[in-house]
């Protein structure tokens, strides 16, 4: 089935999120998103210095079938987005979890990754 | 509703293609990835499964009276092998579905008709047909096979074991024996490739479907199917063509036949003539992977002067393209215009609908 590595948190809106260290987390889309959209085809991501607060849309995501907005999982300031792929949409579809990550934020309140899951919540919530 | 089964259901399951409701049919909209399987066309060869469209024979003394006053084409041109693409205009002279008639012999003709029209040109079929007209919907007792790709001839030659298939022109077709079934093999698509479709009788089709994908066709559905239509400047019926459509709009006049006499809408067509066009349908190449889709407005500085039938994500060229109805005066080939989408502007080239590849 679907990917969901340990690890990692996950937000009910399908988007994961990894700790860099304590401050830098870096965030993408799961397995399952990338499934359901089926071949991603373009990116629109935030540029660096945004400040996005919980929940905020950052971006959008289209596949050939269908658009589908990003949401940011934590409140924070965008200190990188994954510019490379924006050419090479493929590779979230290939690699959601390492090469296809799409931002980069310096986390505003630690105390936020508390609402979101771990890979067993996220898998309980898909089945 | 429950939804209806092609013949070939049962692989796609087996391959584990992701399914949609298409026209009332289940069908594939791909099976492994869209973009895999369109560049497979471009490349190799494709195999689609196109059962899901009408196919209604009409035969007896009446038959190509009945087609004649239906459709704009001159099915008269017509000799047995050969097929027409053609249209089923209504009184205003509008686009009610676009076909493809098989020429049996002067006494029988078979219609490909769009899945999503089928009820209603059947409808209208049985309305206008004329005295010793015999309707016959053969589609649920048939399948429809598309392969196309530069490797689709020699693949199907080889298969079916026969050479005359190599040099059959496009829009002709040939009888062909396969396993103890009658098939017909037309030199026809719908993806701007060199290939066939083959109408199969229902309980052969799955053998010819497994032996084609053993011979190396990469299975493709309806979603590679859309967006090879769209690069190759192809209408569809519900974007490109509709009963508000004219074909003079279309760009498909080539199609329609003024001088052949009497048919349903002929009049309205030799006003539209007269009085020129409004709008025209044109091909657009943008300069972002971002997919424009129907609907979406196409400006001309501060002037919406369009508007977006078909997009998609062009794998061919690794950027979005595009077809929609833009106004006259706005519609050169070669000119800089933007598309609308979701609040901001795209800049795009109006390019030749046949072209959009080039």
């Amino acid at each position: 089935m679907y990917k969901v590595p340990e690890g990692l948190k996950y937000s009910r809106s399908h988007e994961w999120v990894r700790l860099e260290d304590s401050s830098i987390a870096v965030v993408g889309i799961t397995d399952h998103a990338q499934a359901e959209l089926g071949d991603i085809v373009y990116l629109n991501l935030p540029e660096p210095g945004r400040m996005l607060q919980y929940d905020e849309q950052f971006g959008e995501v289209e596949s050939v079938k269908a658009v589908s907005e990003l949401y940011t999982p934590l409140t924070g300031e965008v200190i990188e987005s994954n510019n490379p792929i924006l050419d090479n949409t493929e590779i979230v579809n290939e690699d959601p979890y390492i090469k296809g990550w799409l931002i980069k934020l310096r986390i505003a309140d630690p105390k936020e990754l508390e609402n979101l899951m771990d890979a067993n919540g996220y898998i309980r919530m898909l089945e | 509703m429950t939804l209806k089964h092609t013949p070939l259901y049962a692989e796609h399951i087996t391959t584990e293609a992701r399914m949609v409701d298409f026209a009332g049919w289940e069908m594939p909209i791909y099976y492994t990835s869209i973009l895999e399987e369109s560049r497979s066309v471009r490349k190799s060869a494709g195999l689609f499964d196109i059962s899901h469209m009408g196919r209604v024979r009409l035969s007896g003394a009446g038959s190509a009276q009945t087609i004649q006053y239906m459709t704009s084409n001159n099915v008269n041109n017509l000799k047995a092998g050969m097929a027409q693409y053609s249209l089923i205009t209504n009184p205003l002279g509008r686009v009610k579905d676009d076909i493809i008639v098989y020429c049996e012999s002067h006494e029988s003709y078979l219609l490909v008709i769009n899945a999503s029209n089928s009820a209603k040109d059947l409808e209208w079929i049985k309305f206008h047909q004329v005295q010793d007209t015999v309707i016959q919907d053969i589609t649920e007792m048939s399948a429809m096979i598309a392969v196309q790709g530069p490797n689709a001839p020699d693949i199907v030659s080889k298969l079916l074991q026969s050479e005359q298939l190599l040099s059959m022109p496009r829009f002709y077709y040939a009888p062909v024996k396969y396993q103890g079934a009658e098939l017909t093999v037309c030199r026809t698509g719908y993806t701007g490739e060199d290939g066939f479709e083959i109408i199969a009788p229902a309980s052969e089709s799955k053998s010819l479907w497994s032996s084609l994908v053993s011979s190396g066709c990469v299975p493709c559905g309806l979603g590679a199917r859309d967006t090879l239509r769209i690069e190759a400047g192809y209408p569809l019926y519900g974007h490109e063509i509709d009963e508000n459509i004219s074909p003079l709009e279309a760009g498909l006049m080539w199609a329609v036949k003024l001088d052949k006499g009497s048919f349903i809408g002929k009049n309205a067509l030799l006003e539209d003539k007269s009085s020129g066009l409004a709008r025209r349908l044109m091909g657009l190449v943008l300069e972002d992977r971002v997919p424009p889709r129907q609907g979406y407005t196409i400006h001309h500085s501060d002037e919406v002067v369009g508007e977006v039938t078909s997009g998609a994500f062009s794998p061919t060229l690794g950027r979005s393209v595009a077809m929609g109805y833009i106004k006259r005066g706005y519609d050169k080939v070669g000119s800089a215009v933007e598309i609308e989408i979701r609040e901001r502007r795209y800049p795009a080239r109006i390019v030749n609908k046949k072209n959009l590849l080039v």
